[in-house]
């Protein structure tokens, strides 16, 4: 009764997130297709042509994984970090507290639909991709964990920050300052084996080198950094930030006096 | 009989040192139509916040028919239906979309969920706007959509905070008789108010609240029955002659009008004898102000916020 309860629960919150995102598609989906085309014009047909080729393949082949894992990111993270905040700032979220929903159901449901929209968005930039590149697929598998897990990942992430956040600067704030920095210098646009030694070591303590070269490995067959080692990060990291957003909610922080 | 609510040395102290609830004991029973009363600030919400765990309490008890938050959360929240004071739906989603995504949270199937949505938006005479954004409603409307929300689970316990702020007249009554219908089906209710005509109206048993402390819990009538004199206006005819009332404390206040203060151990019978042999014609009669509202006034105003002024009248059967 109760897991049947628990299941119906988290189809409501996922469905409620993904009929959010879609209602707003202007904001949420568009925008998205609009910034990478932008990114192929420039960096691919634009510059890329006079960089050459990178890992064995022309630049625009390389960057492609990277961009569609850089809107993911982005778009898992944001889509929590705005839906949650929004549900305490007009308190709509109390609708969850006050229902029989277990704290992990609550914390399932706004991730699967940050995912939802990092999946899509990462679909429709792959779609536009195809107009500027023919896109390989070495193994469709480690593609999909990939892009499941750093999905999963930062809408967790995107879920502690509006625990956290008291207006929507602060929801901007961490995208800004951190996701966006880490992203563009998590081998995106390059390789990190072109990178001298002591900044190649630095990489390596950004999570997001890891999630771009095991996505890359699943389009192109190559990768700066073991998969297995990428799977273990990404692994930690959802482990990690779900006991905190588990812990956070159970004790109210933000949400309850 | 079942006990809806059983709330046992309840208190709650905020960050900072407020000691919001100093240890309350309330118990409504199942069926019952139940009021809490008290000025602003006196603790309702926040006891309200406990029941529902939208606040967590410092200490006590508190059991939802018998299941105790602490052990049984889930179990007791799937009891409650919560209508709050303030408006916390989404803005910009339909009504429709709110409602069953509501009866969601307590594992109503959608099938089952547009239904109980058609069925409560058209007894709340919403189901013309059931796909208007929930920020197009008007004050009254936003009120009974969250009546509704908090329907679609089909509670046991009702807990209504302050229904009718500032819906008008008609409405508030309408309002009243929706709530005396689910009152009747079985459900127990819970209301807050300012209007103390409202839970004059609608309550059988009462409970007031100051300043973290029940002062009074009671049934309705045992109440009233404490209030010792009631204020009287009288309209009467153009009169050549001043009112004068032997044994009655009185004041005039205008050529047509007369505020008389009855006692308990008085018959009213004897103002309007006394009036006629003055050849005095009353229009009407009226009362100053609500009963309740002369007792309560007098209740938080005295201070009474001591657990010795406690009333040992014991709340009555809830059933009707």
């Amino acid at each position: 009764m109760s897991s049947k309860r628990n299941f119906v629960a988290l189809k409501s919150i996922m469905y409620k997130e993904i009929h959010r995102f879609i209602r707003i598609w202007v904001q949420t989906l568009v925008p998205p297709a609009i910034t990478i085309s932008l990114y192929f014009v420039i960096f691919g047909s634009l510059i890329g042509a006079r960089i050459g080729e990178m890992g064995g393949f022309d630049y625009m082949s390389f960057i492609v994984p990277g961009l569609i894992m850089m809107s993911v990111i982005t778009n898992s993270y944001s889509n929590v970090a705005s839906s949650f905040f929004s549900a305490k700032w007009q308190r709509n979220v109390e609708e969850m507290l006050v229902a029989p929903v277990p704290n992990w159901v609550i914390v399932a449901g706004y991730v699967g639909g940050g995912m939802a929209r990092g999946i899509l968005v990462g679909l429709i930039v792959t779609l536009v991709s195809l107009f500027f590149v023919e896109i390989q697929i070495h193994n469709i598998w480690v593609i999909i964990i990939t892009v499941s897990l750093t999905s999963a990942t930062f809408a967790l992430g995107g879920l502690i920050n509006a625990i956290f956040a008291g207006s929507f600067d602060d929801i901007s704030i961490i995208p800004t300052f951190v996701l966006t920095p880490l992203t563009y210098l998590g081998g995106v646009f390059y390789s990190i084996s072109l990178l001298p030694d002591f900044w190649q070591g630095v990489s390596q303590i950004n999570p997001i080198v890891y999630m771009v070269n095991a996505f890359r490995y699943g389009f192109l067959g190559i990768s700066d950094v073991s998969l297995t080692v990428s799977f273990g990060v990404l692994f930690v990291f959802i482990v990690s930030l779900f006991a905190i957003a588990m812990t956070l909610i159970t004790k109210g922080i933000g949400l309850r006096s | 009989m079942l006990k809806a609510l059983e709330i046992s040395a309840l208190k709650k102290v905020y960050k900072g040192g407020f000691e919001a609830l100093k240890g309350i004991d309330l118990t409504v029973n199942e069926g019952d139509f139940f009021a809490l009363l008290g000025p602003n600030g006196a603790g309702k919400s926040t006891t309200i916040g406990v029941i529902t765990s939208l606040v967590n309490k410092t200490s006590g008890q508190v059991k939802v028919f018998g299941h105790d938050l602490d052990t049984e959360l889930e179990a007791a929240k799937s009891y409650i239906g919560l209508v709050p004071q303030e408006f916390n739906f989404n803005q910009f989603e339909s009504l429709t979309t709110i409602l069953v995504n509501q009866a969601g949270y307590y594992g109503v199937e959608r099938s089952l969920a547009h239904k109980r949505a058609e069925k409560y938006l058209k007894q709340l005479d919403l189901w013309e706007k059931r796909h208007a954004a929930a920020r197009m409603l008007s004050g009254g409307m936003k009120r009974r959509l969250m009546i509704a929300r908090a329907l679609m689970h089909e509670p046991k316990m009702l807990i209504l905070d302050e229904p009718t702020a500032g819906v008008d007249i008609e409405l508030r009554r309408s309002m009243w008789d929706f709530l005396r219908e689910l009152n009747q089906q079985g459900i127990t209710i819970i209301l807050t108010t300012h209007y103390l005509e409202e839970a004059e109206m609608l309550c059988r048993n009462i409970a007031i609240i100051d300043s973290g402390l029940i002062v009074e819990n009671t049934t309705m009538k045992a109440l009233l029955s404490k209030l010792d004199v009631e204020t009287f206006v009288l309209d009467h005819a153009e009169t050549s002659v001043s009112p004068s009332l032997d044994g009655f404390s009185y004041r005039i206040l205008d050529e047509h009008s007369l505020e008389i203060d009855v006692k308990k151990s008085q018959n009213i019978n004897q103002v309007f004898t006394q009036l006629t042999d003055q050849k005095i014609d009353v229009k009407s009669m009226r009362n100053k102000s609500n009963r309740l509202e002369e007792l309560f006034v007098t209740l938080v105003s005295n201070g009474l916020g001591n657990n010795n002024e406690k009333s040992s009248d014991k709340p009555e059967a809830g059933a009707n």
